[in-house]
């Protein structure tokens, strides 16, 4: 296994650097995305409602694969080209964030209603009250899940090998099939994965333990 | 401590027992043992490449020549009783699918090498194909020698046309899909600008589309062959006395007519 790694490494870590890559950016984009239509899911605005309403049961309802394909087939035969690292990191990040805006609502709704009530006739206005008392509430309440989210995103990145997105999975997939040692191969893929995903998991109880004292 | 010792070994056990049971895998029972019980044989065969394995929605059944050619083969080794069972492959799945026992043979486009011979063992040739390009009319590559650092050439994970093509054509760009049918549509959506792979799966593609054709001949030698799991000699040797009649009474050559009436001239 170690011998199947020396001699791919390159491959190996080009495909680690992509995913990477391609995560932080699905990562960073999702996670404002997902605010942004958790925050139109709960405001008084019945059209954005709506829309973020439709925007979240349409895009965590269907496969990611669809959503990639989407973008690595049909933009470029209509509209505009797109490579497949990008195609790939836009479906990812779309699928992510309709999962992200139901759990940053879950947590927004779990706060108590009274805490709002309590700031709003203390004098806080409504986004003070939100800034100030609900939403650091609902970080720590969010925390968790958003890190299952976080997890699943770097796996769902995966997504890229189907796309030519050059990706851990991509060139794993390749070096299986050129040597035959599918196991190994995979194996080695595995093992890459778990280097980006721990240090994710460790960071997310990091700040899970730290919100719980403080907050 | 006790307990969890216990646990522990019982784990190991469990574990040790499976590992016996796949030691003594199907796949190293004799085929040709097993067949004279059972009157099966299990094919491995592509469900998504025109002309050789293709599942026909209307029909819910598989056809193509590599399902001919199996279905052939099934009734000339056991008789009109003999029943041939097929199980969906891709280039990636149908090595680890042979040597677990899923399947007895492979017939889905799958080339001679000397690699894979290494792992597996191959019957004679069954079809002679070679590889070529497939491009939209009217593109600027018109052979094999057009491809330069400007162009991406789609080829298909696990296949020797996407070796092959690295060494042909090594200044290109090559991006590697999943199936034949995604390749295609990506070279359709100008994620490419030309697909290769072997003649016969590309005259396929350009039937579906009268907008691209197969440009500048063949460019490879590359013969396909039904694949066999090693240590099963007499399988292989029954494979290859039953293709050889096949081809002496011309049941062979209709099969062929059916379905590669373009390519027929080529045949040998």
């Amino acid at each position: 296994m170690l011998q199947l790694f020396m001699d791919h490494s390159g491959e190996f870590l080009e495909g680690l650097k992509y995913t990477l890559l391609s995560s932080v950016i699905a990562l960073i984009f999702s996670l404002i995305i997902g605010i942004l239509i958790a925050i139109f899911q709960i405001s008084h605005s019945k059209p954005l409602r709506i829309v973020a309403k439709i925007y979240v049961e349409f895009f965590r309802n269907i496969p990611l694969l669809i959503i990639a394909m989407f973008f690595y087939v049909v933009v470029p035969m209509f509209w505009f080209k797109l490579d497949g690292f990008t195609a790939g990191t836009i479906g990812l990040t779309i699928y992510t964030s309709a999962f992200i805006a139901e759990t940053i609502r879950a947590g927004i709704l779990a706060v108590p209603p009274g805490q709002l009530e309590a700031a709003r006739s203390s004098g806080f206005s409504y986004v003070q009250a939100m800034w100030y008392i609900v939403l650091p509430q609902a970080i720590k309440i969010v925390i968790p899940p958003l890190g299952n989210q976080f997890i699943n995103l770097i796996k769902n990145s995966s997504i890229l090998a189907v796309v030519t997105g050059l990706d851990l999975m991509y060139q794993g997939d390749l070096i299986a099939s050129a040597t035959f040692n599918t196991f190994d191969t995979y194996m080695i893929v595995a093992l890459l994965y778990l280097i980006l995903t721990l240090p994710l998991s460790i960071i997310m109880n990091r700040l899970e333990k730290k919100f719980a004292v403080n907050g | 401590m006790r307990k969890k010792l216990t646990y522990f070994l019982t784990m190991c056990l469990f574990l040790f027992t499976l590992t016996g049971c796949m030691k003594q895998n199907i796949a190293e029972q004799d085929i040709v043992e097993r067949i004279e019980k059972e009157p099966t044989i299990t094919w491995g065969v592509k469900i998504d490449t025109k002309l050789f394995g293709l599942y026909n929605i209307e029909k819910s059944e598989i056809e193509g020549f590599d399902i001919d050619i199996a279905k052939e083969l099934t009734k000339r080794i056991l008789g009109p009783k003999g029943k041939a069972e097929f199980v969906e492959v891709t280039s990636k799945t149908r090595i680890p699918l042979l040597k677990n026992g899923n399947i007895d043979g492979i017939i889905a486009t799958m080339t001679i090498t000397d690699e894979r011979k290494q792992v597996v063992d191959f019957s004679d040739v069954y079809f002679e194909a070679g590889q070529s390009l497939l491009v939209k009319k009217g593109s600027t590559i018109q052979s094999i020698k057009d491809l330069n650092a400007d162009t991406t050439v789609l080829a298909v994970k696990g296949s020797t046309s996407a070796t092959n093509i690295r060494k042909a054509a090594p200044d290109a760009k090559i991006l590697e899909l999943e199936n034949y049918a995604e390749a295609y549509t990506a070279l359709k959506s100008g994620q490419g600008d030309a697909v290769t792979t072997d003649n016969a799966i590309l005259y396929g593609m350009a039937s579906e589309d009268s907008n691209y054709e197969v440009v500048g001949g063949i460019f490879t030698d590359e013969p396909y062959g039904i694949a066999i799991n090693k240590n099963q000699e007499a399988f292989v040797k029954e494979i290859d006395q039953a293709l050889a009649e096949m081809k002496a009474d011309g049941t062979y050559q209709k099969i062929y007519q059916k379905w590669l009436p373009d390519a027929t001239n080529e045949a040998k």
